[in-house]
């Protein structure tokens, strides 16, 4: 009986119909799309209706088309912004999806993929290869690099650091988390440091182009404003928009996605059916790491400089996106992310348009920002996506 | 399995141990170079009093991001203890060095002073990098009445906030600041200026005298920013590009500055660019490189190429530590002499080992020091009586950045008395 049922139930996976396929692949773009949109429109409504109520209080500039001027670009930097966090989130959310427990080493893992692709792009400079290498072929060798090696980490700091405290109290292995994101920072310092890549790394690339430039918006004086995206912040963003759909790919079609969400479900009850835990969690960190290392890689790519404690802001800022969106929800993390990356470019760009400068908007962004956060929280405690029964992963 | 796991946590704890062992184990090791073995032979000490350790400690970033300045500060003194401090040795005392790292930190800085005065040894400190640093820690100096003579603070509360124990061979902010908008209005022509600061008490302070200066003189202030922000300046570049200033004036330290620059020319803003020495490192060409080739940024310290008493220094700082003398590492050594031509001044008047209550007042009766940067004289506040200050431009030349950066050319030099 209990055979047949087995499978059954396989069959029902290999026969799954191309519709069903392509919601579940594509749904979660498709959310994620929506609300990159939605977003877009809100805020860019918001300010614009700012501008207009507060237009006859400035004499000096027009604030309606200092306001509309700007806000294409703004959009842009939302967005790249957005997907930084979101693709960090991804690693955040799925560790929690799995053992409920934030790893908060994980802005390190960023991190440590951000240096693997220092010293690919050193190793191949000192070669001379460089300038000679396609750039596709660069960003996708060093994407894969990063990839293998945070993947692996991540994998070994859970073997290490978290499986031996699975049985403790929950702030145990938070703790446990917090000491391995500093012994990273520093030990990634020192490998810096006496290795010629230096405390500010660089992180060359071949020439990738110039920014691409979408529009020119008029401003005062017949003088134009160019709308641009930088070709890295453009990669960034096709990287992590693939590796969305391949993680609902794995998550939702493949045995091993519904291993990993029977394990998120019920861990010994999965245990029970025949699902190797320790594996599965392994996995997950793997998954998680290597979605971390890529991010670190892409984020490299376009900062140009880093040091060993990059990772921890736009780590924080993640994980406040995963919670933000419902922390143990893959699309969550993406949309937390996003939003969060609007949220934070459009008061950094009109709070001190709007104050007559007399709040820097660089400066309280993060408080105007986080305040915005903490009321949506208040009305959606379980964040944007998630249900009162959370379906974690 | 556990009993792996355990074995693991202690490899990694152990390589952890040694990794941070290194370090400090380094420092020590300059201190034997001035050898005892010299008190018993000489016979010249004229009073048996004269013996003991006097030490003088470094507080500076050796650490961390700022480290390239702040490891140059220690080597600095360590080099002044070395060739300075045979005035103490010759009296029968051992000198010796005690590095510390604030890791350009207040908490860090605050926390090593509490051990620096806990050490009766010490009588002098050389340091810090950071205004902020220092303004945590003086509270701690002036309870022991520990002199502390920076190399490299500018902010003008260091001097004003009426510390006996703070002094500086540097000019300050405001003056910096002032000198900073003068040279963009009259030699640049610049009209707007957009400012942006790093939020601490260092940046922000010179950018808002520079922001003064320039309200007070005509030139449009489009904009006042602070942030924290180290890596992706999109959001602050967005609004500067709509309101197209001649200037970006930046307030703060080269690892936020370098990246910032690259970014806004990557985004084809034209704008000038101009800052205060916290931009003096060849980390800000090394890291931002054709955008910030040449740029203009004031300096209360010039490189060490342009003190002619200094070129014994720089060559024995190249075949010490094998690099080229950073910024503020000549004045480091000269805050070194000067602590050491206090102390003995104060062993003299003593006629033994004096205390740092004796070295202070030794301080505020010092004269004229004549050092390798210049001639110090300090008024009652602690300030020179005339701080030297320089317009620098950016050398165009290519090469290492660490050896372009010391082509940078002095464009004007200015004696100024503090306010």
């Amino acid at each position: 009986m209990a055979v047949e049922a087995t499978t059954g139930s396989d069959l029902v996976i290999t026969r799954r119909s191309f519709r069903s396929f392509m919601s579940e692949v594509f749904g979660p773009l498709l959310q994620v799309f929506l609300f990159v949109i939605g977003s877009a429109v809100v805020l860019g409504g918001i300010v614009l209706l700012l501008a207009l109520a507060l237009r006859g209080a400035r004499t000096d500039i027009d604030l309606l088309q200092g306001t509309i001027t700007i806000l294409p670009q703004v959009i842009i930097d939302g967005l790249v912004r957005g997907f930084l966090y979101a693709t960090i989130a991804l690693g955040y959310t799925m560790v929690y999806g799995v053992l409920e427990f934030i790893n908060f080493a994980h802005g390190e893992i960023f991190m440590v993929g951000a240096f693997v692709g220092a010293f690919f792009s050193a190793a191949l400079a000192s070669s001379g290869m460089l300038t000679t290498l396609s750039p596709i072929l660069f960003v996708i060798a060093a994407v894969f690099l990063g990839m293998a090696v945070s993947g692996l980490l991540a994998m070994s700091i859970e073997r290490v650091a978290y499986r031996p405290l699975r049985g403790a109290p929950r702030l145990v292995p938070l703790i446990s988390a917090i000491g391995v994101s500093l012994v990273l920072q520093d030990v990634m310092r020192m490998i810096a440091v006496n290795t010629g890549l230096g405390f500010n790394a660089q992180f060359r690339t071949p020439d990738l182009g110039q920014p691409l430039v979408l529009a020119q918006m008029p401003i005062a004086d017949d003088r134009t404003i160019p709308v641009s995206i930088d070709s890295r912040s453009l990669i960034f963003i096709v990287v992590a928009i693939i590796m969305l759909i391949g993680l609902n790919y794995l998550v939702n079609i493949t045995k091993l996605g519904k291993a990993i969400r029977a394990v998120a479900q019920d861990r010994p009850a999965a245990s029970l059916m025949g699902i190797d835990v320790n594996r599965v969690i392994a996995v997950t960190f793997l998954i998680g790491g290597a979605l971390g290392g890529a991010a670190g890689i892409l984020f490299g790519m376009r900062v140009g400089s880093i040091n060993p404690y990059v990772g921890f802001l736009p780590g924080l800022k993640a994980f406040t996106a995963a919670v933000l969106g419902g922390i143990g929800n893959i699309t969550g993390a993406m949309v937390g992310g996003i939003v969060l990356g609007f949220l934070e470019a459009f008061v950094a760009s009109y709070l001190s348009l709007f104050t007559r400068g007399q709040f820097s908007g660089a400066s309280y962004a993060d408080i105007v920002a986080f305040s915005i956060l903490i009321l949506i929280l208040i009305f959606r405690p379980s964040g944007l996506l998630g249900e009162v029964v959370t379906q974690k992963v | 399995m556990k009993r792996i796991s355990a074995f693991l946590i202690f490899a990694l704890l152990g390589a952890l141990l040694a990794a941070c062992g290194g370090a400090p184990a380094a420092a020590p090791t300059a201190a034997p170079t001035t050898p005892p073995a010299e008190a018993t032979a000489a016979p010249a000490p004229p009073s048996g009093g004269m013996t003991g350790v006097i030490k003088i400690a470094t507080q500076s970033p050796l650490s961390g991001p700022q480290a390239a300045l702040g490891v140059g500060i220690r080597n600095g003194a360590e080099l002044g203890l070395e060739q300075l401090g045979k005035t103490l040795t010759d009296m029968g005392f051992t000198v010796e060095l005690a590095p510390f790292d604030d890791q350009a930190k207040p908490e860090v800085g605050s926390a090593n002073a509490k051990n620096i005065i806990s050490d009766n040894d010490i009588l002098c400190l050389v340091g810090h990098l950071n205004s902020g640093v220092a303004l945590a820690s003086l509270p701690d100096y002036q309870a022991a009445s520990l002199v502390m003579v920076s190399p490299a603070n500018t902010n003008p509360k260091i001097t004003e906030s009426g510390y006996p124990n703070a002094f500086r061979i540097v000019g300050r902010d405001d003056v910096q600041g002032a000198v900073g908008e003068e040279f963009a209005r009259t030699e640049l022509n610049i009209k707007s200026v957009y400012i942006i600061h790093d939020k601490t008490d260092y940046g922000q302070g010179v950018a808002e005298f520079f922001r003064q200066n320039a309200e007070k003189n005509g030139i449009t202030v489009l904009g006042f920013e602070g942030t924290e922000e180290k890596s992706v300046f999109d959001s602050i570049l967005t609004p500067i590009q709509a309101a197209n200033p001649d200037l970006i004036y930046f307030g703060g330290i080269y690892d936020q500055a370098a990246p910032l620059f690259k970014q806004a020319r990557d985004r084809g803003i034209t704008a000038a660019f101009l800052g205060p020495d916290g931009l003096d490192s060849p980390v800000l060409l090394e890291v931002a490189g054709d955008a910030v080739k040449g740029m203009y940024y004031t300096s209360v310290a010039a490189p060490v190429s342009q003190f002619p008493d200094a070129a014994k220094f720089a060559e024995d700082y190249q075949a010490k530590y094998n690099e080229a003398a950073p910024p503020f590492s000549a004045q480091a050594y000269d805050a070194a002499g000067i602590c050491i031509q206090a102390i003995a001044n104060a062993a003299t008047a003593a006629n033994g080992k004096p205390t740092r209550a004796q070295v202070l007042e030794a301080m505020k009766t010092l004269g004229t020091f004549k050092g390798i940067t210049g001639s110090y004289e300090f008024n009652a506040k602690g300030d020179p009586v005339k701080g030297a200050y320089f317009v620098l431009q950016v050398s165009t030349e290519a090469g290492a950045p660490a050896e372009v950066w010391n082509k940078n050319a002095v464009v004007k030099r200015l004696e100024i008395a503090a306010p």
